[in-house]
């Protein structure tokens, strides 16, 4: 064969080739710059301006998990696994029982980020905290870092569904999932580029659960409910689960006084709360 | 040694288990290569699946692995640690077993090390860790503490060799080529002239002081792993001392261990004699000690304040019905009974010192694992609504392969250094000066 053969011979092929696909190829050409995945040094970076924060009202909230089940189906978070979970409360034997939902903290000095031996997980400008799966090396040293068990781990091969597969990896919403990394709760910043909220807010019933940004003072819930954070917090002595750690948490709780819904049964077990 | 023993005699005497190996010799270690064998089938089971082969869960993350990890290092420290100490102090009696004890420290560490790697969920992105690499996270400190140990004990177990390799390639003749060629480029055109040994006393003391203070840094930042942390039971100001001692406490077993084997397989009864054992045992009688008190000072102060979190802890470790019983058997056969071993003169004798020292180096391997894992059964937030097997923990079979692979491995490459070179230092013991008999 000779080079102008040859030549022509890779020509045809790639002619033909190309006709055969020819939708692929359009779609190739036509296709829009995605919004999302965001590029890796902004995910890094965090959304400028930003300081996401939590509300989450205990005299609300009655246990319906339902933050948990939409959280799951949104991130296709594999059961038993949960990213916010409800937890039912007793601080001790006379004190009230309450129901405790709890994401992960997003601390603003996280035990975990510091002891992330190649970076892979990382604290954002917005507050924002979270884990690259194609960084992990699965060590494991941030879940046993984390004193609010928020970090969960891909022991297995994780099974996945096309609608998972379908998206291009980001850190911002963790999934597709890998096998021997790292996830938690992220607070859903993808979501709130688009200017919506986590779905774990958005679905509670009771509107429990507030989210918003620190630096414009205010906080909504799935009802659209907006209130000043700072009025919030004051007004319903907002605190943060076991301040004492030191490690500065993002979510805060109202303390379940004057509950909207009958209480949950005692616990047996009781929590170690402040 | 005796005095009618002649220098050569000696020397070839010493040399015997490097010419030849037994029948039994080789059953012993056709018999290591098949676990460790098993072992690495157990991995690559584990490679394939995932860490879900092992028992560990989301509440539980570290378990056998880690506890291995630190028994490994932890017996690391015997050799260099105490070969060197010893040397700075002229002690006399330790010529016959700084080989050993040097060798234990360069195997523990290489097959030590690897658990990490072993208990990684992606064990393809190792070199990340030097790829992007952060120094403010504790396993960096590991990394480059027990590599800088690593480099520091082969360098000084290598330096140590050098005048036996050169008797071996000049008096071992009958022997494969390829160990010839092995000898005569190890021993570095030693040809034992006073201006070489001059250099290699110069440098084996400035290396022997040096190692020191690494061997120390290794075991505080592995204790540092856990002590950085906020979990109970880890988050202890005095978990780097607990951890040293600790390490020093089953080096010293596994030295002792180690002697009684040598001695009695390659009878090297004439140089490893009962001074060794009591000197070593009064060594470990005292760190027995040291670890009883820093054992009290852990856990006594935590009671006795009673911090929720820390009641909850010890709850879990003393309740007869969770780790009590292991925590008991531990204080018991890894602490009282070796003690009182080491202290009644009926039982100092070196069946009565090695059954301490076995018993030690037991005990201290379940005291790695009553550290790792019941403060991670001890989280912050009640344990609700999760399947059991996230908060019980019992290794599976593969995560018992694996370990068992790993002691192999162990004695596997002891057993190989002592058949490529003399485990007892055989220019040292003929250079013995003191006056006092070893048998």
């Amino acid at each position: 064969m000779t080079r102008r053969e040859f030549l022509r011979a890779v020509g045809t092929f790639i002619v033909v080739a190309a006709a055969l696909r020819w939708k692929t190829v359009v779609a190739l050409a036509m296709k829009p710059r995605q919004a999302y995945p965001p590029l890796p040094s902004e995910v890094r970076r965090g959304i400028p301006g930003k300081k996401f924060v939590m509300v989450i009202d205990l005299a609300k909230c009655d246990g319906c998990r339902k933050c948990t089940q939409a959280c799951q189906a949104m991130h296709f978070t594999p059961a038993p696994r949960e990213w916010i979970k409800v937890y039912q409360m007793q601080d001790s034997p006379t004190a009230a029982p309450y129901w405790f939902p709890k994401p992960c903290f997003q601390c603003d000095n996280p035990p975990c980020t510091k002891v992330c031996p190649v970076d892979a997980t990382f604290k954002r400008q917005d507050g924002i905290v979270l884990v690259d799966n194609e960084r992990c090396i699965g060590c494991r040293f941030c879940m046993a870092a984390c004193p609010y068990t928020a970090r969960f781990f891909n022991w297995g091969n994780p099974s996945h569904t096309s609608e998972e597969l379908a998206t291009p990896y980001s850190p911002e919403y963790g999934f597709p999932r890998r096998m021997g990394t790292v996830e938690k709760c992220d607070f859903c910043p993808h979501l709130a580029r688009e200017g919506k909220l986590p779905p774990c807010a958005s679905v509670c019933p009771m509107g429990a659960i507030y989210f918003g940004d620190q630096n414009e003072d205010a906080v909504t819930n799935g009802q659209g409910e907006t209130l000043r954070l700072s009025e919030l917090l004051l007004d319903r002595a907002g605190y943060r689960y076991l301040e004492d750690l030191g490690t500065q948490p993002r979510v805060y709780y109202l303390p379940p006084k004057n509950r909207r819904y009958p209480a949950p049964p005692k616990v047996l077990e009781v929590s170690h709360a402040t | 040694m005796q005095p009618e023993q002649s220098a050569d005699a000696a020397a070839e005497e010493l040399l015997r288990s490097v010419r030849q190996t037994s029948r039994k010799g080789r059953l012993w270690i056709g018999s290591l290569v098949a676990v460790c064998s098993f072992g690495l089938f157990a991995y690559a089971i584990q490679l394939i699946h995932g860490l879900e082969v092992t028992a560990m869960r989301e509440y539980v993350s570290w378990g056998l692995y880690i506890a291995t990890f630190i028994f490994f290092i932890g017996i690391s420290h015997a050799g260099t640690l105490i070969s060197a100490i010893l040397r700075v102090t002229h002690a006399e009696w330790r010529r016959p077993i700084t080989r050993m004890a040097e060798a234990i420290t360069v195997i523990a560490l290489l097959v030590g090390a690897p658990m990490v790697i072993v208990d990684m969920g992606r064990p393809d992105r190792l070199l990340y860790v030097i790829r992007y690499g952060r120094l403010q996270s504790p396993i960096l400190w590991d990394v480059l503490s027990i590599a800088t140990y690593l480099t520091g004990s082969l360098l000084y177990l290598y330096v140590a060799l050098i005048p036996d390799l050169a008797r071996m390639r000049d008096q071992c003749t009958a022997i494969a080529g390829w160990r010839k060629r092995l000898y005569r480029i190890l021993a570095i055109r030693w040809h034992d002239t006073p201006a070489q040994r001059a250099h290699l006393e110069k440098a084996l003391g400035a290396m022997a002081v040096i190692i020191i203070p690494v061997a120390v840094s290794v075991h505080t930042v592995v204790s540092w792993v856990f002590g950085m942390t906020l979990r109970p039971g880890w988050h202890s100001t005095i978990f780097g001392p607990y951890f040293v001692v600790g390490a020093i406490f089953s080096g010293t077993a596994a030295i002792i261990t180690a002697m009684a084997v040598f001695r009695r397989v390659y009878h090297l009864e004439r140089y490893i004699a009962l001074q060794q054992f009591r000197n070593l045992g009064s060594l470990l009688l005292t760190l027995s000690l040291l670890y009883m008190y820093f054992t009290l000072s852990e856990y006594l102060t935590s009671w006795y304040s009673a911090e929720s979190i820390d009641v909850k802890l010890l709850k879990n470790l003393f309740d007869l019905h969770r780790y009590g019983f292991d925590f008991w058997v531990m204080a018991m056969l890894g602490l009282f009974i070796p003690t009182i071993l080491l202290i009644l003169p009926k039982t100092r004798t070196i069946i009565g010192i090695t059954t301490a020292s076995v018993l030690v180096n037991l005990g201290m391997w379940l005291k790695r694992y009553l550290i790792v894992v019941p403060t991670l059964q001890t989280p912050f937030l009640p344990v609700q609504g999760v399947p059991s097997s996230w908060i019980r923990y019992f290794p599976t079979w593969i995560e018992w392969s694996i370990v068992a692979g790993a002691l192999a491995m162990f004695l596997l490459l002891f057993t190989l250094f002592s058949k490529l070179f003399p485990i007892v230092s055989i220019w040292e013991t003929l250079e013995d000066t003191s006056d006092v008999p070893t048998t």
